[in-house]
């Protein structure tokens, strides 16, 4: 067990793998964080001395934005996009795509799932 | 793809005008604009302008956030208020 930037417990997987449970660590970033320390891509996280573990814990918090702090950047920018009540703030606020999609079918992502629409008549035929 | 910084920000050289006009008059007047697509550059911050969505000039109050967003994005071209059965659709 080791933690990581706060809450994070990555198990007995590779170290470039088990970085990426951090929220704000993604491939890219899990790759150049072995390279820089120098940890072999097959290494597993059990593996690791605590002087390794170290390390990674400090880069993390010197160089990269992860966990609360960049969900509360994600959520500032949204914030200020809905102040501001331009288009993508209204849409944000809408709960619809921000970036153009249509909404005649799908983006069932952004507005939940389907709700059957009472009175509405079903197509026969 | 962003646009080329070298270009500098895109602004119809008329409002240019038109904004040092309505800065040089003290008068708070809505200065009627159609150029949607112009940026907000920072000189306009303050200013108060009338952005046509189509049919109306809607009053936009330029704040210090709206700098680098289009003039269009702050005048919805579009009503649609949900759909008479939807009781959980709020209003934008």
């Amino acid at each position: 067990m080791a933690r990581i930037a706060g809450v994070n417990i990555p198990t007995n997987k590779r170290v470039e793998i088990s970085l990426r449970y951090i929220y704000g660590i993604g491939p890219k970033n899990a790759k150049d964080i072995c390279e820089r320390l120098g940890i072999a891509a097959e290494r597993r996280v059990n593996q690791l001395t605590d002087d390794e573990i170290l390390k990674i814990r400090e880069l993390i918090d010197h160089d990269f934005r992860v966990e609360g702090d960049l969900r509360r950047e994600v959520a500032m920018n949204i914030k200020r996009l809905m102040d501001m009540a331009c288009y993508r703030g209204l849409r944000h606020r809408r709960g619809l795509p921000v970036r153009g999609q249509r909404t005649h079918t799908n983006a069932r992502t952004r507005k939940g799932k389907a709700v059957a629409v009472a009175g509405k008549k079903k197509v026969t035929k | 793809m962003p646009r080329s910084v070298w270009k500098g920000p895109f602004v119809d050289g008329y409002l240019l005008k038109k904004a040092e006009a309505a800065r040089a008059s003290t008068r708070n007047e809505v200065i009627r604009i159609w150029t949607r697509r112009s940026t907000v550059l920072p000189q306009f911050v303050g200013l108060t302008f009338g952005v046509y969505n189509g049919k109306k000039f809607l009053p936009v109050q330029v704040t210090e956030n709206m700098v680098g967003h289009k003039f269009g994005e702050f005048s919805p071209t579009r009503t649609f208020g949900g759909h008479s059965a939807d009781k959980k659709a709020k209003r934008g």
